[in-house]
């Protein structure tokens, strides 16, 4: 069967299939029209056809984060390259694997400015874990088995396969996955032991120890995340998550405190702040998590566990470092812990977990909920209420919404969370709730979204209604950019700049337009009701929920400030120094 | 305490022979802000397909092993290693040295870059081009003394280097 001709179009379907692909998220052009031929062609690859190529890569993100598999991606040169570019930059910066395969010219085009032509690998380079150019069918196979290794190995990313057309017209030898060895990535996934018998010495001896994870953890599978839970219980140690490592760890567990950061929890901050041994689970120090450098946990030992050497010491200089994979060396720690007979000071830990408790009675995302007007808090947490007792997937788009949705939904299981961390992309939230759906089609998949960001991809709610997936678009709507009016509002002295959401569409038309279910919640009292009707709907949904416009998000950590400068209201006055407002 | 102060590096990068190879490696540096002092690069091994780059680079400890944990995340990268810092290693550099005049100053460089041992390696009535290879404030002096004489243009290949004793990189 191997050593027969195929082109390079059928060689790209046979390979995809072989990588155990069954959907791809894409949209034909002039110069992957080679390759749609071949869908045509076959029925056990299945295409979703989206309505831009942004929405395609976060379709795949959301395809990917939620079942652990690679996600694929198929778009034309140009115009299709270039519009892939945030969905393939989002996907870097969050780690998620995606194959991307673009169309391109035909090679002897390639350099003239041809009709649709851009320098795909050239453009890609920076926001890809790496990038192909393809300039031979005899290379179609190899290089696309190498993609998805690249992709899902390691510190997993997008990668970008360039096709020039005249590759995927011309016949080559296909080659299967088993006969394609990678010759220099070869990434480290056992840790070292010395290493790991220190910081097991470490932690055992602390008095006041925290765990920060990451979505190295998710990453690393959801084995690492039973891994995470037989360790804190274990050794009894507090346990925060941060926004793209919630799901990791219960978010019910009286050992959770919460998500730390800038919108973190009040006791999981002052835990970071106050710890004396900090372990690191797969997560990289992002300046959204420490605030100050300078100020950053300045008492304690600090862990380091990650797959990715660059990741360590990049900000934050640390005691012990750990290179490898997370469930690996959770897996180390925890048999190392046992085989020395190792057990924490549970007097210490006690004390910790009385002051742990102390802050925690600040009850820190406490609101008020009238009777008038909905705040955006009440509504998540209803949502909650009401979806928790299901499988429940949540997106999310960036801002207000999302930090809020991040404070109070609670991720009981690892893969259950989308959202842009990294990059922070409005826009995601939608094209990743189909993603999600696609490959969990019996789940409830929720975008809680903004009435700002849902703008940005509102077009994917056509491809949501053609493949009939009942996604449920949440929208707390304040007609406000509601983050950057929050950040206007505490520190460029209540000027609001261009965010106030004018001209907003009615979103339930604009649901109906589409030929999905559009409702609407004005009041409190109507909220419920909604949300139960949004859940018996059998298709998609848009529910828009008028919130309060000057609802603000808390606690918040500002640009500049140290965690144990969080500020837990709008009444507390605080000052943001000139090189915190620099800040982003 | 933190190690704060600059210091110069010679990082040896092994990678595959490639297109679009040197490209990643100069884009990580400027996308991440990272000096580059010099850089040199050519195929080292063809049977396999490898090349060697040399880059010379600055920063403090910290960033240098945020440049070095960079370049070995590219995936075309076999090895990198820190010259600097993996014991003692022999730097050299080539220049071509253009340098133009007739009467005393011509004869003057000719005397300076027999001090030197720098070869002519192109002659006219009224130039030369000297080819020198040393440690880099070799190749400085010898291009400041030639300023006076008549220099007209300066090529060099920025710096290479090798570890010392038999153990390869």
């Amino acid at each position: 069967m191997s050593r027969e001709k195929l082109t390079g179009a059928e060689m790209i379907i046979r390979a995809l299939l072989d990588q155990g692909v069954d959907v791809v998220f894409g949209y034909p052009g002039g110069a992957v029209l080679p390759i749609y031929d071949a869908i045509f062609g076959q029925n056990k690859l299945r295409h979703i056809l989206v309505r831009h190529e942004q929405g395609a890569v976060h379709a795949a993100e959301g395809y990917a984060r939620s079942t652990g598999k690679v996600g694929a991606v198929l778009v034309t040169s140009g115009p299709g390259a270039t519009n892939a570019v945030t969905g393939l930059t989002d996907a870097l910066m969050d780690s998620i694997p995606i194959v991307c395969i673009t169309g391109q010219v035909a090679t002897h085009l390639i350099g003239n400015d041809a009709f649709q032509e851009a320098d795909t690998t050239g453009i890609t380079r920076p926001c890809t874990k790496h990038n192909y150019l393809v300039k031979s069918p005899d290379d179609v196979a190899r290089v696309v088995h190498e993609a998805f290794y690249v992709a899902r190995s390691g510190r997993p990313g997008p990668v970008v396969i360039d096709m020039p057309k005249d590759v995927q017209l011309g016949t080559g030898r296909y080659v299967g996955p088993e006969k394609v060895v990678h010759r220099t990535y070869q990434p480290r996934i056992k840790g070292d032991e010395g290493a790991i018998g220190r910081a097991v010495e470490l932690i055992a001896k602390a008095k006041k120890p925290v765990f920060y994870t990451g979505g190295g953890v998710i990453n690393a599978g959801p084995q690492a995340s039973e891994k995470l839970i037989e360790f804190a219980r274990m050794t009894g140690v507090p346990v925060t998550n941060t926004l793209m490592g919630l799901g990791a760890f219960p978010g019910s567990d009286p050992q959770f405190i919460g998500m730390l950061g800038m919108h973190g929890t009040y006791q999981a901050n002052l835990a970071m702040h106050n710890c004396d041994v900090m372990v690191c689970l797969g997560a990289r120090f992002d300046d959204r998590i420490t605030g100050r450098l300078d100020a950053f946990s300045p008492k304690s030992k600090k862990i380091h566990v990650d797959i990715d050497p660059s990741s360590i010491n990049k900000n934050v200089s640390v005691d012990i470092s750990i290179v490898g994979d997370v469930g690996a060396v959770l897996e180390d720690m925890i048999a190392v812990w046992k085989r020395d007979g190792r057990s924490s000071d549970a007097g210490a830990l006690k004390d910790w977990w009385t002051q742990i408790d102390e802050w925690r009675g600040r009850d820190c995302l406490q609101y008020e909920q009238g009777d008038q007007i909905i705040k955006p808090q009440y509504a998540i947490q209803r949502l909650y209420e009401l979806t928790k007792d299901r499988e429940t997937f949540i997106t999310t788009e960036v801002g207000q919404h999302q930090m809020w949705a991040a404070q109070l939904y609670k991720f009981e299981r690892p893969n259950h969370w989308m959202t842009s961390g990294g990059l922070g992309t409005m826009g995601y939230g939608m094209p990743a709730a189909i993603g999600v759906q696609l490959a969990h089609p019996d789940a409830l998949v929720v975008d809680i979204a903004g009435e700002a960001s849902i703008l940005m991809c509102i077009q994917e709610l056509s491809t949501a209604v053609q493949y009939k997936l009942p996604i449920k678009i949440f929208v707390l709507n304040n007609e406000y950019m509601g983050m950057v009016r929050q950040w206007q509002e505490l520190l460029h002295g209540g000027r609001y700049s261009e965010s106030y959401s004018a001209a907003l569409p009615d979103f339930v038309k604009l649901a109906e337009s589409f030929h999905a279910k559009g409702l609407r919640a004005q009041t409190p009292g109507e909220v419920d009701g909604v949300i139960a009707e949004m859940l018996d709907t059998d298709g998609p949904v848009l529910a828009d929920i008028v919130v309060d416009q000057a609802e603000n998000c808390f606690p918040m950590i500002p640009s500049g400030s140290a965690h144990n400068e969080m500020i837990l209201s709008s009444d507390r006055k605080h000052e943001v120094s000139d090189a915190g407002k620099a800040l982003v | 305490m933190v190690e704060k102060r600059s210091r110069r590096h010679t990082i040896a990068v092994l990678v595959d022979n490639e297109a679009g190879v040197l490209a990643r490696v100069i884009g990580l540096f400027s996308g991440r802000g990272y000096n580059i002092e010099s850089l040199t690069v050519a195929e080292t091994d063809p049977k396999n397909n490898v090349s060697r780059i040399t880059i010379v680079t600055s920063g403090t400890p910290m960033i240098i092993e945020q440049i070095k944990a960079q370049l070995g995340r590219l995936v075309p990268v076999h090895k990198v290693s820190d010259l600097t810092i993996e014991g003692p290693h022999v730097e050299r550099e080539l220049a071509l040295i253009k340098v133009a005049g007739t009467g005393e100053p011509r004869v003057e460089s000719l005397r300076i870059a027999d001090i030197f041992r720098a070869r002519v390696v192109d002659s006219t009535n009224d130039s030369f081009v000297f080819e020198l290879t040393g440690a880099s404030e070799k190749l400085d002096a010898f291009v400041e003394l030639m300023k006076p004489l008549g220099l007209v243009d300066v090529s060099r290949t920025g710096i290479v280097a090798i570890s010392r004793g038999a153990a390869p990189l």
